[in-house]
């Protein structure tokens, strides 16, 4: 039989357990964590939830340790086969119990509803105003008032509040920088609106939340936090024409028109918008979804074959180079593409 | 005897696979419905191995984006319409008639019609594996994704078609308790007489009826859209996805509480029975179940508090969402009020009831964490929310149904389940469930989003990965000692006799298993828990016979049973067929719905009369019934050993 001391030292094992798992959870140095909050958005959520953790953690403290308590205080003792009181209610109990839920519920509800609406007014509605896209699998990011196009790496002045509007070229996604605010959907026919603001310069990992399809799990962005002076640079660099090729680019950029990529991607003024703008493509830290980092190894793998490197991605089903055997591209071509495009600085 | 009535003869036989096939018999059909939806379990289970496989290091490549994506996808159908809303059906029907006092449910051949049709339901959903891929779009199947732009195959097809053939066995089924429950209940149960399981039931199926319809809209629309060209969810032609997300969770919801209560009725049933006291503010626990199932209704945008819908409606869905925990806390504490001061017998199935409201607990509080919109929006689509789902229909649903089996299982069977196998699959599945599930609250935190196929060692997510995988597995092994405790039980002669629990309830009242027609006389119910209350009226307790209560004996009983058929199986075939149809001929969906037509035709055509008058179970039914009471559990025990004789 189990005795009562087992039961106690187990008992204080698994709260032991389940502590230092709690901790150590909270201590996660994962970019995705929304503990550590780095903006005033992600701030405010991480403290309500904090609050709420303890609410629930003294609940389950409560009821919890009643139910095991009276689990083990009133098993059935050996050869008792006596019936115990039958007890079938007890009003003021009830009452008790209706009433203490909601008291909790109060306290919880109050801070919730401040946060809704915190998340849904923007703190400053004249700053900076960028309209990001989902696409299967990518993210882009507007600039309307600079005239930036970008994908994939949101570049933002810290300290100052962005306020975003989230849109989807076709499935519905969600955008999510957990570090700096929480997350809201991208619904295609619908303009949602989210704000966030970093408190420091940095870089802060973000990922489409909502399954979007094959390659959904690789539907990544960054938002990097620039002191203003830097984003000033960065916008003024982004807004200059892209850089004319030189050596093996132009063998590139003449590639680029005759295999059709231009039919996607816009450099400039021309090019179709499917798939990300290139013209300072150069200037981003990674690309596909980015989960590759934008160096010349990738590129040429990436170029090569789309599809090992992103199972799904729109490209290699839809652009005639891998479609289409006779469009194929030698090795040496594929260098000449990646040399092109590692020159859009 | 009328030629049309000879053209339709009605089967007669009780034996072998036909006699399973042409069954009309609720305790049969609970059977089936355990049998072939703890299969689907198993399954949906298999498909939940492989995710955690894949999962349990960084960057594995066990299977495809593709396919993981199917793998979530018919894991979440299987486990929800597959699993634990059948599992939940079995228990209805093999319970619900023996806890009224009724000889079966209303309509016998729409019960069998209920089962078969779910049947053809899942082998035609799973068939979709075999058959081009399987859905690939989410149990929720958001539009557009799943529209024809963004998906092609069949996949989603299955799926519809899938969903709609379910939702008529779910329907057909709910109708058929809800008549039951109001109009079989034996003389004297008026409604607060009526056992916490039977109330449960009857809201589960009202609920039911006032979902399903939601949800064949949305796929009629679905298929519209993606069969015939209407864009109901096409944004440049004016539709909105959101539409879908509104009338699939106006659904989605209610079904929440439609694999939750009755798992909340079946551990009402069992606390009582093993702290030998009666539930604790009886009135109270149904109210709550009552407001439960009607505030399921004003919930469901609690799972869209990411889509847009502006801070007045979120704040609106945050505060009803958390008032739905008010109710829930209330059944809590009324359970803890049921064991306080009694005498609790830790068997497996108590201690399955035990786990179920602690896990509920838990599942609860993570619940009210997400219930703020705010709150949630550093939560929805993490992990997070699959560790909430998981301490809800695992440690809620699953652990209550594990409860009622080994509960109910002596009632079914005869036979008893060994009690140490029992407590060491207690003891895995209790280990193994919080191993693979509370690890998720910590990626959820982490930010680790649900339905990815695959995540980087960079992102911090490896080691809770990792331990949940391990305790999947541990689930895996849980479910194994559990089939070898029931095989081991299948062996052995009944020991479990009519009344092992010292149950409170009208079915503890006959023998175990119970003869066709139940009860040879119908009980007079005079109190809750009636059962209980004959056997310690003051009195001594009484023998336990058939029929219980004090009847007066030797009155001339008619005993009718319903007469079998084999049309319920044609009629669902004919489904079946026409589904397959709507994807790869025409020729097949005219084919099977004049089958399923034919076969309701005849239904209705089929003599009204019951059994043949030769028929041996009315002989024996008869004669039981004109024994005086105290001498029929001998007769009913000597006719049982003689046909378990017969089988062998």
């Amino acid at each position: 039989m189990i005795s009562k001391y087992f039961i106690q030292k187990l008992l204080v094992v698994c709260c032991l357990a389940a502590t230092i798992g709690l901790l150590s959870a909270c201590a996660s140095d994962s970019p995705m964590s929304t503990f550590g909050a780095q903006g005033p958005g992600a701030a405010q959520l991480e403290d309500l939830f904090i609050l709420i953790f303890w609410a629930a953690l003294v609940v389950f403290v409560i009821v919890g340790g009643g139910l095991v308590f009276t689990v083990v205080r009133f098993r059935q003792k050996p050869g008792d086969t006596s019936l115990p009181p039958q007890i079938h209610g007890h009003r003021n109990l009830e009452i008790a119990w209706t009433i203490a839920p909601i008291l909790v519920l109060i306290v919880i509800a109050i801070p919730s509803i401040d946060g809704i609406f915190a998340l849904a007014n923007s703190p400053d509605e004249d700053s900076l105003t960028v309209t990001v896209t989902g696409h299967q699998w990518w993210w882009e990011f507007d600039y309307e008032d600079e005239d930036i196009v970008t994908a994939n790496e949101l570049h933002i002045p810290a300290n100052t509040v962005v306020n975003l509007n989230i849109e989807s070229s076709d499935v519905i996604h969600s955008f999510w920088v957990p570090k700096l605010q929480g997350k809201i959907d991208a619904v295609p026919g619908h303009s949602n609106f989210l704000w966030l603001e970093a408190d420091e310069p940095g870089t802060y990992l973000g990922q489409c939340l909502e399954f979007c399809g094959e390659a959904h799990a690789n539907m990544r962005f960054v938002v990097i936090a620039d002191s203003l002076e830097g984003f000033e640079d960065w916008k003024a660099n982004q807004r200059a024409p892209a850089n004319t090729p030189s050596g093996r680019a132009i063998s590139g950029s003449q590639l680029f028109l005759s295999k059709g990529c231009i039919a996607c991607h816009k450099i400039d003024s021309t090019g179709g918008t499917i798939g990300p703008n290139l013209t300072h493509f150069a200037s981003r830290g990674t690309f596909a979804g980015s989960i590759l980092e934008n160096t010349r190894g990738n590129l040429i793998k990436w170029v090569t074959d789309p599809e090992s490197m992103k199972a799904g991605n729109q490209m290699s089903a839809q652009a005639p180079v891998y479609t289409n055997p006779d469009m194929a591209m030698t090795p040496e071509e594929v260098s000449h593409i990646v040399a092109y495009l590692q020159s859009l600085k | 005897m009328v030629s049309i009535s000879s053209v339709f003869e009605r089967p007669t036989t009780y034996k072998g696979i036909a006699g399973w096939l042409v069954t009309v018999d609720h305790k049969r059909i609970g059977i089936l419905y355990g049998v072939t939806a703890f299969i689907f379990f198993m399954v949906g289970g298999l498909e939940a191995l492989v995710m955690r496989w894949q999962l349990a290091r960084p960057e594995m490549t066990a299977v495809t984006p593709e396919v993981y994506n199917q793998m979530f996808t018919m894991h979440g159908t299987t486990m929800i319409f597959l699993a634990i809303m059948p599992l939940g059906a079995a228990f209805f029907n093999f319970i619900i008639p023996l806890q009224i006092g009724a000889r079966d449910v209303a309509f016998p051949r729409l019960n069998a019609f209920s089962y078969w049709t779910f049947l053809a339901g899942g082998i035609f959903l799973n068939s979709s594996w075999f058959l081009g891929g399987a859905p690939n779009a989410g149990w929720f199947g958001y539009a557009p994704q799943t529209t024809k732009l963004f998906n092609l195959g069949y996949g989603i097809d299955f799926w519809i078609m899938g969903l709609q053939i379910l939702g008529i066995a779910s329907l057909a089924a709910a109708f058929n308790f809800i008549v039951t429950i109001v109009n079989l209940r034996a003389p004297g149960m008026s409604l607060m007489k009526m056992p916490v399981f039977t109330w449960m039931t009857l809201l589960t199926s009202i609920l039911l009826v006032l979902a399903f319809p939601v949800i064949t809209v949305a796929l009629i629309l679905l298929l519209m859209d993606r069969s015939y060209g209407t864009l109901f969810f096409t944004t440049s032609a004016g539709g909105d996805p959101i539409l879908w997300q509104h009338l699939f969770w106006v659904f989605g919801h209610p079904e929440v509480y439609i694999l939750i209560l009755p798992a909340m009725g079946i551990v009402s049933e069992v606390l009582p029975t093993f702290s030998k006291k009666p539930l604790f503010g009886y009135p109270v626990v149904i109210l709550s179940g009552i407001i439960i199932a009607f505030l399921g209704w004003a919930v469901w945008s609690h799972h869209m508090f990411t889509v847009g819908l502006g801070p007045i409606a979120n704040a609106a869905f945050t505060i009803t969402t958390m008032a739905i925990a008010i109710p829930t806390g209330v059944k809590i504490f009324n359970w803890i009020g049921t064991m306080w001061k009694g005498s609790l017998v830790l068997n497996s199935a108590m201690l399955f009831s035990i786990g179920f409201i602690l896990m509920f607990i838990i599942g609860g509080l993570s619940g009210v964490m997400h219930s703020s919109a705010s709150s949630d929006a550093q939560q929805q689509d993490t992990y997070f929310i699959v560790a909430h789902i998981h301490y809800v229909l695992f440690g809620g649903s699953i652990f209550a149904i594990f409860s009622g089996i080994y509960y109910w299982f002596p009632k079914m069977t005869g036979k008893l389940l060994s009690e140490t196998i029992g407590k060491i699959h207690f003891a895995l599945t209790f280990a193994g469930f919080n191993l693979a599930f509370f690890p998720m609250h910590f990626l959820g935190l982490d930010g680790m989003p649900r339905r990815v196929y695959s995540y980087e060692s960079a992102m911090g997510w490896d080691l809770w990965n990792f331990v949940s995988t391990l305790g999947a597995f541990m689930i895996g092994v849980s479910i194994l000692v559990f089939l070898h405790n029931v095989a081991k039980s299948m062996r052995k002669p009944n020991d479990a006799g009519n009344d092992p629990w010292n149950g409170r309830t009208l079915e503890w009242s006959i023998s175990s298993p119970p003869p066709v027609y139940n009860f040879a006389h119908i009980p007079q119910v005079k109190t809750l828990d009636d059962w209980w209350n004959t056997k310690y009226s003051g009195k001594k307790p009484l023998r336990k016979v058939a029929g219980g209560s004090e009847q007066p004996s030797g009155e001339a009983v008619h005993i009718e049973l319903p007469g079998l058929s084999y049309f319920p199986l044609f009629a669902s075939l004919g489904l079946l067929i026409a589904a397959y149809g709507m994807m790869f001929s025409l020729v097949l969906v005219v084919l099977g719905m004049l089958l399923t037509m034919a076969s309701v035709y005849a239904w209705s055509l089929e003599p009204a009369e019951e059994h043949s008058p030769s028929d041996p179970l009315s002989l024996e039914a008869k004669e039981i019934a004109s024994l005086p009471l105290d001498a029929r559990t001998d007769r009913i025990a000597e006719l049982l050993k003689s046909s378990q004789g017969r089988k062998k």
